[in-house]
């Protein structure tokens, strides 16, 4: 399968600090990969070095044969990536129609994209004018995720979407992200509940110390625990 | 003494001093609010507005109203242009950080003084109101022109609170205020939206200053007051907040020019370095701010 996103060699820095250390990820189209490892592994680095918003100094980040890493930050979701950010990290004090408005604007999306977005997530349509900090958690991250989707993204990352969710409201952000691969989205998806994983993922990447240790198809990660044991402490 | 006249005087003259205030402060407040840099050259902008509606005025010749108008326009625009280059090749160089750009602004502050005393002089310099009309109220006639600026800072204020709450342009500023990494995942041009907040935070400060100059002459030095009372200001209101900044200067302006009329300018100028003081201890994000994240 073609690749969408390339990281090699990538070398990221929250000032004179490093944390990706020659970090390589490759995503094939249609899939849902996940990045597993312990905490302060790198795993949001690592979304954020494709965001632009850490510094990278170091490897390329290929999309559509542009380098993301070359970009400014505010012309990576212009070439398609959209972002969940962990925490969520709404416009609190802006409405969900303004939320969704600068979901819109990145890449000039309209109405129809609006209305296809509200289609996955009716709840928000009955909230347009409140103010997003006072949604609840599960509304929150659809919120979220609705922003994202505003981008019409062909590379969706998603961080800890299901972080402090009831199980309901993870199903429901499991089904979306099922349906986006349907649609041809690829998925880079950071996760800590590994039965959350092994049920979506298609590929799992291990994350340790900043680095990728390995990427592996989710059913060899299924048939030997020792993996997750190994990586993330549990199972 | 009778109380009605000199309360409605002192009322008016209050609001005079609150609409100006209202202007410059929100400048101050937006800088602040959105890029998190203390501009302790906003009061150099003032002063640039006004020495430069004194430099437009006299340059024409015929009715004042006329050069006034220019100056409304030319003077705003050209300290704008000041704004956006300082902000490029200063607070940009030194990535917004908060505590070297309070340094760099107060050597701003220095430059701009100093090339006003240089091409300008030390001199004060009228500046002719477009009009003179007396306005005759119950007690007393009152400038017709002190009423135009209260009218105009009322529109101003009205056009950006238009403009922050009901466009995109506003809805970016905010955005960048609340969350500047998470704005700039979703497109936004932060460091684009920084120097076109500076630039408006600067030319408010100057159409502030052109509407107060043919009431209080143009003079190089003339930056310190509105800087401090800038500061009170968004201190009580809280950063980053219009409502907050229209009210605190409401209250500033009129406490200031009541308690002057009526027992002493100093008596006022105590009173609102207390309530600042008051709001630091029990509220330090104004009584309208909201905890930035
Ligand atoms: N803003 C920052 N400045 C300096 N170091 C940081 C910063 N953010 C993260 N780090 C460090 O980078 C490392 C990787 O952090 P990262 O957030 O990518 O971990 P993570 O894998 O997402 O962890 P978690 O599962 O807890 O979210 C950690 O050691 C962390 O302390
Ligand atoms: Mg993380």
């Amino acid at each position: 399968m073609a690749d969408v996103l390339t990281l090699s060699a990538v070398d990221a820095y929250y000032g004179e600090v490093q944390v990706l250390r020659g970090f390589d990820l490759s995503l094939a189209k249609g899939e849902v990969l996940c990045l597993l490892g312990r905490n302060g592994a790198g795993k949001t680095t690592a979304l954020k070095a494709i965001m632009g918003l850490v510094a990278v100094r170091g490897g390329t980040i290929m999309k559509d044969g542009t380098d993301l890493s070359k970009l400014a930050p505010h012309e990576v979701p212009k070439a398609g990536v959209a972002y969940v950010p962990q925490g969520r990290r709404l416009f609190s004090e802006l409405t969900v129609a303004e939320n969704l408005e600068i979901g819109l604007m990145a890449r000039g999306k309209g109405r129809v994209t609006r209305e296809a977005v509200l289609d996955l997530f009716p709840v928000l349509r009955e909230r347009l004018s409140q103010r997003s900090g006072t949604l609840s958690g599960g509304e929150q991250q659809m919120l979220a995720m609705a922003r994202a989707l505003c981008i019409e993204p062909d590379v969706l990352l998603l961080d800890e979407p299901t972080e402090g969710l009831m199980p309901s409201m993870i199903a429901r952000i499991r089904e979306t992200v099922a349906g986006l691969r349907e649609r041809g989205v690829s998925t880079i998806l950071v996760e800590q509940r590994v039965d959350a994983v092994l049920s979506l993922a298609d590929r799992v990447a291990f994350i340790e110390n900043g680095q990728n240790r390995e990427t592996v198809d989710v059913e060899k990660v299924r048939a030997d625990p020792a993996y997750v044991h190994r990586y993330v402490g549990v199972g | 003494m009778a109380f009605g006249p000199y309360f409605l005087l002192a009322s008016l003259e209050g609001l005079v001093t609150a609409a100006v205030l209202a202007l410059t402060a929100l400048g101050l407040s937006l800088v602040f609010g959105v890029m998190r840099v203390v501009n302790v050259a906003h009061g150099e902008f003032f002063m640039l507005g006004a020495v430069l509606a004194w430099a437009v005025s006299t340059a024409f010749a015929g009715h004042p109203s006329v050069g006034f108008v220019a100056a409304l326009f030319v003077a705003p625009l050209v300290v704008g242009g000041a704004a956006l280059l300082s902000e490029r090749l200063v607070l940009r160089r030194l990535g917004y950080d908060p505590e070297a750009t309070i340094v760099a602004t107060i050597g701003m502050l220095y430059i701009i003084q100093q090339l006003a005393l240089t091409f300008y002089g030390a001199d004060a310099r009228p500046v002719q109101a477009p009009f003179n009309v007396r306005i005759q109220l119950p007690w007393f006639g009152y400038s017709g022109y002190k009423l135009f600026v209260i009218v105009a800072a009322i529109v101003l204020i009205l056009a950006a609170w238009f403009v922050l709450t009901r466009t995109k342009i506003g809805l970016v500023m905010r955005a960048t205020q609340y969350d500047r990494e998470t704005a700039q995942a979703f497109g936004i041009p932060v460091d684009r939206v920084y120097a076109g907040v500076f630039a408006l935070g600067a030319m408010l400060a100057a159409v502030a200053a052109v509407l107060i100059v043919p009431i209080q002459q143009a003079h190089y030095l003339m930056g310190r007051d509105p800087l401090l009372l800038s500061f009170i200001v968004v201190i009580i209101g809280g950063l980053g907040s219009l409502r907050g900044t229209v009210i605190a200067a409401l209250l500033i302006g009129l406490s200031d020019g009541i308690i002057s009329v009526f027992f002493s300018p100093t008596l006022a100028k105590m009173l609102a370095t207390g309530l600042v003081a008051m709001v630091l201890v029990f509220r330090p994000q104004g009584l309208f701010g909201v905890p930035a994240r």
